[in-house]
Formats: structure tokens, C-alpha cells, sequence
């Protein structure tokens, strides 16, 4: 995303001759990536708070008629998401060892456990018993764990973006390797979301 | 080591005229550098706001008599709504976090870019293709619910109107973000050796207070038009009541975001004044620390205090009362700016030039929309005028005599550095003293009008406020007739003003310390913090102020 | 110079404090106050004008001292004094303003409370507590139905400490044939709940009047682009709010189709009606006269036009206008009304009767069908 942001700076590297002890442009944007991700949980904590409000305010809650939510689908989802967190971190770990073998392999892991999940959701979306609108519950339900799905259909594309890129010989490496970082942090992210989400459509009654 | 020096500085361009004829096609391209993508920021902005200006004095034209006789109400309603909505997302907040932030932070800070120039060039390409999108909803029936757009009114009027307001508004809200998170990366990250976070000028402490605004509101703001997009486009019943759902969720999510939008106008206007002032007063700034404290103070109170424009709508009374408490408080740090600022000028050595007159001018507008903004925090008060003309005062003076002055003011200082060229001082005046009164005429009218019971956002209102109107519409041509000598001041300045040496003004901060304009990259050498940013009246800061620019040669650098 | 100095000092000093005190009583910003709240507000503003006041002059004086003061002199390229702050300054305005802003805050809190801000959770009238003083009271009609409501068993699901998320509780203020006609059955009519941020709003009753129900309850509906009043007591249908003087009214305000807010300004309330929860303003109005009845939140292309006056009468006019009204509404025409749904009808069509009331233009609700119209086929 902002490969280039180095090549800029890079024209000269009177930094370094100078010597002011930091070569070139230090590399901000796993930083970057954080920042962002503070902005990207306020849109989740503003609508999980109406989801919250809309709760509260309903006289009752989900309206009446809702039909119960099936636990077992979004459960097992739910046990192989935040595993994938677990088994990206060692791609971290593989890459940080020069190991790009490992790397690819658990990043090919998590990348399947990812896409079983979003498998996972939309069989559920097919076949469930109410549709986005068929009332208040329904639609922040489909939207929530929609926009969630969003992401984690993003987090995918970064996991896979990484793989095709680790194919060339020497992409990544121990001291070079912000797109791991990048796609890990995000995939954590994503993660801590759903559970937060789980937590509040599925197992608060 | 020192000869790599010399051919470095050599070889920039200290003009740009060397580059040739094609320079100005950069400012039109994909460039990654600060400097162009401010100068994009400040023009395009700049154009919206005379779109925005149009669209007013179209709608102060239908106010000028109180019948409805000028537009329909149904294109009444569209012309504000848009009127706010670019004076908001397309000028004072690109202008003042886009073009300033972009362009003076790495100056400031003494670095040679932003952290990350592409998401840089990214965020800005996002804003003319957003604003575009807003104008084209004229062709569709404009959005008419106000920049607010409430619901259910906004689910039911003027529908496709609304949803390019939406996507427009997502648009803007996500350059705005992208922004953010390089404002806040650069000012964290890449000072100059012996810059500390106290060391800064304050520029950076309010973009570094108002990004962290932008961080945490805009989403929020987000979310609630993805909710209101779907009520409007899918049907669904997040604020439709007849669904079930609830339409004060979404002025809470609304105003979540968009109170804190008055502190993202505002703190960076701030932060220029705090740069102004000391340079023309020839004084240090008085409380460095009060000053840049009180920014993140505003900021953090700035996220409680939203639902201050609920008072009549729906919060329960401790939550009134809890938020009244809150806003009142605001006034404490805003008033700390102020009496600081007052501190400089006073007994200094003031260089009355158009930056310093726009400067003085904003303070002197900003605290009429203070005094009315703890005003109308006190809950019972707010109750009878929410809604009212003085809002519309208040909002203004706050916005306009604050922000637009600021920006101004801001202008007219840096325009020597950004172009390489001086600005013409009569014209200045000019332009100042027709803001000033046409703005006047303009606003203060209307604290009255709302008082008596003229609500706002009406195409005709009672016979009796018929004169008042009328005097605020002629204020209101003034104040368009007032941007002419500005336009026209800033073309010619361009082109034909007397070229600006690279520190016209004496200042102390590294912008001044490189060439006008500087080149890519900034600075021919690393810079080093001298002096910290406002020791005017020191021996010091005469010596490196006589000493020219120093981080404009390699060769200074021996000395 | 040092005497003559101070003494200039105190002269502006008691300039300033004399000025904004005349100002601050002075101003004539304000309308007539025709209600007991609005003088209670009025001290308030003045108050904050007074304050105002002063701070405007000092920052403006202080400005356009520098301006001629401090300019610099031709020739002089010299700075100004090395001054980089003053602690002790600092702290005084720092704390000065904090100070004032706190007596501001407890000042409001005061009014707040004085105009029956803090008792909206006063259920004592809504629970009919107090049910054979309020069956003697005039708005007995609608009062008389509500101690079934409170013993009515309430759903599983409520959270029974705020019993009043009850439906029955909700739907009490429609009861009456007028107003459940005018009003738009469809939406729900909830009038609290205790998340943050739902709770209806309303300015409750005065301290004073606490536990004491209102003189006369009142239903007022907003629709676009006009008000109706309801008399649930008398049945009487009215397109102006007829009031007497000196009496505490309840007014109960709901909208049906999108947001408007209820306002008069020379009361200097304003409440908003929000589609599908009720809200309320008790007031006491305190002068004879007709002042305008304004809608304060935008409604539409029409929200400029949407206003009617109230009318403020002695007890005597008043009686004789209920009076009236009572002898003109023929008891067959209610129920009529009753028997048509207005949510079926565009808004024209059933605001017909009412149009001469209204005082509204014909042309007007032609636009408004066709807008109507519109919004619902789209």
C-alpha cells in the first residue's frame, strides 16, 4: 500500500552522511496500520452501541417473533476464526526466522480457515428465518455481521495479496516484512471484532 | 561529505522556474509532495467555498423578502443543506486540516514529507471527486433535510438527493480519515533532532489534537449514514419508526461525530493564529504550554458534550444536565487561548499587515461566538432559541469569524512562502475591512432575529422580521463582493507580485529558514532545532533571523 | 503616573461592570414574557448577558487598544519584550472563567429544575396516583382511564421498574376518539424507556406542582405542515391552541410523520414531537394574547409555513370557547372521524375539515398531497 513511501525519501541519503544516527526514512507504517485500525473500531463500536440502544429502547428485545438463533454454525465459526489468529501468528514467528516456507504455509492456513468461516456465514445467512428486513433485530444482525464479513473478505484478500507476493524469492524477509505485519495486525483485529460481536448478537439474551 | 552538500543544494530548484514551463501540470497530477498536495488542498477547497458562497447568497436572496418568491421551497431547502455541507466537508475542513496540515506540518516539523506521501495524494484525489458528486445531486432534486438529515425526513424527501449526500459524505469523511492517520504518524514520528513534542510550534499540537478528532469521530459519523443508507436505499428501519426503529440513535451517532467537526474547523485555525501572532507582534507566545495543553483539552471535552444539540429532542434530563456541565467547561480552555493570545500582542511591536489584521479579526469575531456558545449550552436557555437564527449566529461566528478569518489570515502569511511572491497589502486591507463589515451586517443581526422567534431553515418567515432580513441579505452581498480584491490580489500576486525573500516576515520556525518556495524535500540540509519556535525579543533570534535562511544552503551550515 | 494609572484602571473597571449590568437588564432582545417559565429564563439570559457583555468589551477593548497602542512605529525594526508567560496570570484566568462558568452551570441547573425539567420521571399523574383529585379535575375524560393501565398485568419481557414502557401506559394519551383520529395509529406511541438517551423529554411540572396534576391536559400532534390540538376531556378538535391564563397545562406532543419541534417563542419553550415516542411540556402560561405556535425543526419543503398562534385567554373566554367549540362539533362528526383511518388518507384529504381552522392556504395542502403523494410512492 505505500510501497513507495520509502523511494520519495530515498533520493539521497544525506541522512546517513550527515549521521544524525537514523538512516534514510525509517519505516512508520506498521504504525500506520494501527492508527487506521483505531478509526476502523470506532465504525464498529458506533454501531455496536446503536445495536446497544436499539436494544435498550425496544420494548422488547429481539421483536417479537424472531426466530431463536442457531448457536452450533456461528460457534464452530467462531472456535476456527480465532484459531486462525493463533496460526497467523506463527507465519510472524516463520518469517521473523527467514522461513518463508513457513510462512507461506501458515498464511495458506489461515487463508483457508478464513474463507471456511465466510462459507460459514453466508450458509448461515441462506438459511436462516428472517430476512434483512424483517425487523429491527434482523437488520442490524445482517449488517453488523455483514460489515464484518467485509472485512474479514478484506483480510483474506491481504492474506492471499502476501502469499502471491512471497512467491518471489526474497520479498519478505526477516528485517523486510511489513506486509506480514500489516495483514496480521489486521487479521487480529478483525478476530477481536467478531468476538465482541458473538458476544453481543448471539449470546447476550 | 560537505561537497555531496553543495551539489545537493545546487541542484534544487529555488524557484521552480528552472523546471520549465510544464511546473503547473504538477499541481493537476498524482504528485506525492506535501507542498503541491497543500497548494491542491487550498485551491480546490477554495473553489468549493465560492460554490458554498453562491449557494448563500442565493439563499440569504430568497430571505431578502419574507415571502417565498425566489426559489422553490423544495430547491430553498436543497441550497442549504448543500450550502453547509461544502462549507463544512469541501472548504473548512480540507482547507484547514488538508491544505495547512499538509503543507506546513513537514515545514514545521522540519521534515522532508509527510509519512506516507501516496495514502497523502490518495486522501486528496478522493475530495473533487466527492464534492463533484455532491453538486451533481442538483440535477436529481438536492438533499433537503439540512446538512443534518435527520430522520425520517431525510428517508422520505427528496430520496436520490440524499443518497449522493450519503456517498458524497463517506467519501470526504474517508479522505478526511486517511488524513488523519498520516498527520498523526508524521507529528509523532518524524520531528527534527531536538525537536521534542514542547518544542513544537503549535500548529502541530492542534492538527495532532484535531486528527485525533477526526480519528475517532469521522467512523462513528460513518456508521450512521451506513444505517441511514440503508433505510433510505434497502428499506430497512434503524430510525424509522414506523419500523420500530429509533431516529434520536442516529442524532446521537450524528452529532458524535459532527460537535467534534466544530473543534476539527476550529483547532487548526487555532493553531495558525498561534503561529501569526508572535511573528507580526515581534513577542513570544505567551504560554506556550497553557496553549498547547489546552488544544487536547478541548479535543477530549469535545467527544462529550455531543448531545448539546439534543436539548430538545431526546436525552433525559441528568444526561442534559451532565452534557450542559461539559460544554460550559470548554469554555475554560478556548477562554485560556484567548487570554493568551491577547498576552502576545499586548505590548508588542505590531506589524499591522493583512495576516496580523485577519489574525486580530479572529479574535475578535472567534469571542462573540464564544460568549454566545456558553450561552446556549445553558439548557434552559437552548430550549427556547435551538433552531433559531441565533444558532445561525452563533454557528457563524464560530465558523466564519473564527474558521474563514483564520484561514484568511493564514493565507495571507504564508502565501509569500507558498508562491514565492508577496501579496498586496492595500488590496489585503481591503478585502479585510469588507469581511469584516459585510460579515457583521451579515451575522449579528440574526443573535436578534432568533431571540424574537425566527426559526431556522425556512423559506418565508414572519412579515416582522422583514427589515432585519433584508439588512443581514445586503451583508451578506458584501461579504460575496468582499472575496473579489482577494481573488484578484492572490491571481495577480502570482503571476506579477514582487518576489518574497525566503523570510519576509522574521520568523523563527523552519519554514522561514528554507527558500520561498522551498524545494523538494524541503531543506537543502538536515535540519536542527536552533531556537524553539517563538523567541522573538532574544539576541539569538535576531542573529539567525539576520542571518537569512540557514537551512536553505549547504554552505550555512559551516557557520 | 502610577496613581493616575490605577485610577484609570478602576474607572474602566467600574465603566465595564456599570455597563454590562445596564446592558444585561437592557438589552431588548427578548420578546414578551407571557409565560411563569419564561421569566425564569429571561433572568437567566440576562444573566449570561450581563457576563457577556463584560468579556466582549475587555477583548474588544483590549484589541483595539493594542491596534493604536502597540502598532509598530515606522522605522522601528526592534521586537517586542521577551515575555513568555506569567503563571500567576495564567491561573487567574484560567480559574476566573472556570468559576464563572461553574455559576453559570448551577444557575441553569436552578432554572432547569424551576421550570419542572428534573421531574419528568414525576409518574404520578401518568399512574393516576391521585385518581379522585383528577377525576374532578377537567381533564378527568382522559385521567379516569389510567389506574386500569397501571394494574393492567404487565408482558413478561418489560423491565418492571420502569413499568411505563407498558403499551397500555403509551397508548393512554389516545384514548380519546379526537385525538386517536388525528393521530397516526400505525406508529407506536412510547412514552419512556430507561436507556440512556430514550427517555421521552419533556419539561415535567414545577417543583411546586409536583405530584399535582396538570389544570388541563392537551394533545398536540405536529404532521407536516400543520399543528392540531385535541381536548381529550371535551373532545374538541383545533387547528390553534387555546389556553388560559394562570392554569398549568400539560401538553402532550407527538408527531406522524417526521420530526417537528413545538414552539413559542414568547414562552421560550420548544419541544420536539418525534414520530413513535411521546413527549410533553407542562407550562403556565401568564398573559393574555395570541403569540405564534412555530414548528423548529425542519419537516420539509413547507416547514417555513407551518405555524398557527396560541391563544392565551382569561378562565372566562376560555370556558366560553370550549363552550362553543362543544356546541359546534357535531357528536356525529366525531364519529365519523373516528370511524375513517387517517393513516390511509393522505394528509388533505383528512385535514380537510380542519382546513378553515388551520388558517392554512388551500394551495398549501394541494402541494402538500402531491408531495405526499410522492414520498409515498417512492
Amino acid at each position: 500500500m505505500q510501497g513507495s513511501a520509502i523511494d520519495s525519501q530515498a533520493v539521497v541519503n544525506y541522512q546517513a552522511e550527515v549521521g544524525h544516527g537514523h538512516h534514510g526514512h525509517p519505516d512508520y507504517r506498521v504504525l500506520g496500520v494501527i492508527v487506521f485500525l483505531i478509526a476502523e473500531a470506532m465504525i464498529f463500536l458506533g454501531l455496536f452501541t446503536a445495536y446497544l440502544t436499539f436494544r435498550a429502547v425496544a420494548p422488547t428485545w429481539p421483536p417479537e417473533g424472531t426466530p431463536e438463533l442457531e448457536l452450533l454454525l456461528p460457534g464452530v465459526n467462531t472456535i476456527i476464526l480465532i484459531g486462525s489468529s493463533f496460526v497467523i501468528h506463527n507465519a510472524d514467528v516463520a518469517v521473523k526466522k527467514n522461513d518463508v516456507k513457513g510462512l507461506q504455509k501458515w498464511f495458506g492456513i489461515t487463508a483457508a480457515m478464513g474463507a471456511v468461516f465466510l462459507v460459514g456465514q453466508l450458509y448461515e445467512y441462506f438459511h436462516l428465518e428472517f430476512g434483512l428486513k424483517t425487523n429491527l433485530f434482523a437488520s442490524t444482525f445482517y449488517v453488523l455481521t455483514g460489515f464484518h464479513g467485509l472485512h474479514v473478505l478484506f483480510g483474506l484478500v491481504l492474506i492471499l495479496g502476501v502469499l502471491w507476493r512471497s512467491l518471489k524469492p526474497g520479498h519478505y524477509s526477516s528485517s523486510n516484512h511489513f506486509g506480514v505485519e500489516a495483514a496480521e495486525i489486521y487479521w487480529h483485529f478483525v478476530d477481536v471484532v467478531w468476538i465482541v460481536l458473538f458476544i453481543l448478537l448471539y449470546l447476550l439474551k | 561529505m560537505t561537497q555531496t552538500l553543495q551539489e545537493e543544494a545546487t541542484n534544487t530548484p529555488a524557484h521552480g522556474a528552472t523546471e520549465g514551463k510544464r511546473e503547473w501540470l504538477k499541481y493537476i497530477s498524482f504528485s506525492t509532495d506535501h507542498k503541491v498536495i497543500g497548494i491542491q488542498y487550498l485551491v480546490t477547497s477554495f473553489i468549493f467555498y465560492l460554490v458554498g458562497g453562491f449557494l448563500a447568497t442565493l439563499v440569504r436572496t430568497e430571505l431578502a423578502t419574507p415571502q417565498s418568491d425566489f426559489v422553490s421551497p423544495d430547491l430553498y431547502n436543497g441550497l442549504f443543506t448543500v450550502h453547509a455541507t461544502v462549507m463544512i466537508f469541501l472548504w473548512i475542513v480540507p482547507a484547514a486540516t488538508g491544505a495547512f496540515g499538509n503543507y506546513l506540518i513537514p515545514l514545521l516539523i522540519g521534515a522532508r514529507d509527510m509519512a506516507f506521501p501516496k495514502l497523502n495524494a490518495v486522501a486528496f484525489w478522493m475530495i473533487p471527486p466527492g464534492g463533484i458528486l455532491l453538486m451533481s445531486s442538483f440535477f436529481f432534486g438536492a438533499p433537503g433535510s439540512g446538512w443534518t438529515s435527520y430522520p425520517p425526513l431525510s428517508l422520505v424527501y427528496n430520496k436520490v438527493g440524499e443518497a449522493i449526500w450519503i456517498l458524497s459524505v463517506l467519501i470526504l469523511g474517508t479522505s478526511s480519515i486517511l488524513g488523519a492517520v498520516n498527520f498523526i504518524v508524521t507529528i509523532l514520528k518524524m520531528r527534527a533532532p531536538g525537536m521534542v513534542l514542547n518544542s513544537m510550534p503549535l500548529f502541530c499540537w492542534a492538527m495532532l489534537a484535531a486528527s485525533c478528532l477526526i480519528l475517532l469521530g469521522t467512523p462513528v459519523l460513518a456508521g450512521a449514514l451506513i444505517l441511514l443508507g440503508f433505510d433510505l436505499i434497502v428499506g430497512t428501519a434503524f430510525f424509522n419508526p414506523t419500523g420500530g426503529g429509533d431516529p434520536v440513535v442516529y442524532q446521537h451517532m450524528f452529532w458524535f461525530y459532527s460537535h467534534p467537526a466544530v473543534y476539527i474547523m476550529i483547532l487548526p485555525v487555532f493553531g495558525l493564529i498561534s503561529e501569526i501572532l508572535p511573528v507580526h507582534s515581534r513577542k513570544p507566545i505567551f504560554g506556550y504550554k497553557a496553549i498547547a495543553y489546552s488544544s487536547f483539552a478541548i479535543s477530549f471535552l469535545g467527544l462529550i458534550v455531543w448531545a448539546h444539540h439534543m436539548f430538545t429532542s431526546g436525552t433525559p434530563p441528568w444526561l442534559r444536565m451532565f452534557f450542559m456541565i461539559n460544554t460550559m467547561i470548554i469554555a475554560v480552555p478556548t477562554g485560556i487561548k484567548v487570554f493568551s493570545w491577547l498576552a502576545t500582542i499586548w505590548g508588542g511591536k505590531l506589524r499591522l499587515n493583512s495576516a496580523m489584521l485577519f489574525a486580530m479579526g479572529f479574535i475578535s469575531m472567534f469571542v462573540i461566538g464564544g460568549i454566545s456558545g456558553v450561552m446556549v449550552a445553558a439548557v434552559p436557555f437552548d430550549i427556547h432559541v435551538h433552531d433559531t437564527y441565533f444558532i445561525v449566529a452563533h454557528l457563524h461566528y464560530v465558523l466564519f469569524g473564527g474558521s474563514v478569518f483564520g484561514l484568511y489570515a493564514g493565507i495571507y502569511h504564508w502565501f509569500p512562502k507558498m508562491s514565492g511572491r508577496m501579496m498586496n497589502e492595500t488590496l489585503g486591507r481591503v478585502h479585510f475591512i469588507l469581511t469584516l463589515v459585510g460579515f457583521n451586517l451579515c451575522f449579528l443581526p440574526m443573535h436578534k432575529l432568533g431571540l424574537e422567534g425566527m426559526n431556522r431553515r425556512i423559506a418565508e418567515y414572519d412579515p416582522k422580521f422583514a427589515t432585519l432580513n433584508l439588512v443581514c441579505s445586503i451583508g451578506a452581498y458584501l461579504l460575496a463582493v468582499s472575496t473579489f480584491p482577494f481573488i484578484f490580489n492572490a491571481l495577480w500576486s502570482i503571476f506579477k507580485g514582487e518576489k518574497a525573500p525566503s523570510n519576509p516576515w522574521g520568523g523563527l520556525t523552519f519554514e522561514w529558514q528554507t527558500t520561498s518556495p522551498p524545494p523538494h524535500e524541503n531543506f537543502a540540509i538536515d535540519p536542527m532545532l536552533l531556537i524553539a519556535p517563538y523567541e522573538y525579543g532574544t539576541e539569538k533570534a535576531k542573529e539567525i533571523i539576520q542571518a537569512g535562511p540557514f537551512l536553505a544552503t549547504a554552505a550555512a551550515t559551516e557557520a | 503616573m502610577n496613581i493616575p494609572g490605577s485610577i484609570t484602571t478602576l474607572l474602566i473597571g467600574i465603566l465595564l461592570t456599570v455597563t454590562s449590568i445596564w446592558y444585561g437588564q437592557n438589552h431588548g432582545l427578548m420578546p414578551v414574557e407571557a409565560s411563569e417559565e419564561a421569566v425564569l429564563i429571561d433572568g437567566l439570559f440576562n444573566t449570561m448577558m450581563t457576563i457577556g457583555t463584560g468579556l466582549f468589551l475587555i477583548v474588544q477593548g483590549t484589541l483595539i487598544y493594542s491596534l493604536f497602542k502597540f502598532r509598530r512605529r515606522p522605522g522601528d525594526d526592534t521586537d517586542g519584550p521577551y515575555i513568555e508567560g506569567n503563571i500567576p496570570l495564567e491561573i487567574l484566568w484560567t480559574s476566573i472563567p472556570a468559576v464563572i462558568v461553574l455559576i453559570i452551570a448551577v444557575y441553569s441547573f436552578e432554572v432547569y429544575n424551576s421550570i419542572g425539567g428534573l421531574n419528568p420521571m414525576d409518574h404520578s399523574v401518568a399512574h393516576g396516583h391521585s385518581t379522585q383529585q383528577i377525576a374532578n379535575m377537567p381533564g378527568a375524560a382522559i385521567a379516569a382511564t389510567l389506574p386500569e393501565e397501571t394494574t393492567a398485568p404487565q408482558p413478561e419481557n418489560l423491565d418492571n421498574a420502569t413499568g411505563d414502557r407498558s403499551p397500555a401506559v403509551e397508548e393512554a394519551v389516545t384514548q380519546d376518539p379526537a385525538t386517536a383520529a388525528v393521530r397516526d395509529q400505525s406508529l407506536p406511541q412510547r412514552k419512556d424507556s430507561s436507556a440512556m438517551g430514550s427517555t421521552a423529554p419533556r419539561i415535567g411540572p414545577t417543583p411546586g406542582n409536583v405530584g399535582k396534576p396538570p389544570d388541563y391536559v392537551i394533545n398536540a400532534t405536529g404532521l407536516q405542515f400543520a399543528w392540531l390540538f385535541t381536548y381529550p376531556d371535551t373532545g374538541i378538535v383545533a387547528g390553534e391552541l387555546h389556553v388560559p391564563v394562570g392554569k398549568e397545562i400539560l401538553l402532550n406532543i407527538s408527531a406522524n410523520d417526521v420530526l417537528h419541534a413545538f414552539w413559542v417563542p414568547e414562552y421560550r419553550l420548544k419541544q420536539d414531537a418525534i414520530p413513535g415516542k411521546q413527549t410533553e411540556l407542562r407550562f403556565t402560561p401568564s398573559k393574555v394574547g395570541e403569540y405564534p405556535v412555530i414548528c423548529a425543526e425542519l419537516c420539509g419543503a413547507y416547514h417555513g409555513v407551518m405555524k398557527t398562534k396560541v391563544i392565551a385567554q382569561t378562565q372566562d373566554d376560555f370556558d366560553a370557547w370550549l363552550k362553543e367549540q362543544q356546541v359546534a362539533s357535531n357528536p356525529n362528526d366525531l364519529k365519523q372521524t373516528v370511524a375513517v383511518n387517517p393513516a390511509n388518507q393522505a394528509p388533505d384529504e383528512f385535514l380537510a375539515p380542519f382546513i378553515q381552522d388551520l388558517g392554512i392556504d388551500r394551495a398549501i395542502v394541494q402541494q402538500l398531497h402531491s408531495q405526499h403523494a410522492h414520498s409515498s410512492a417512492s
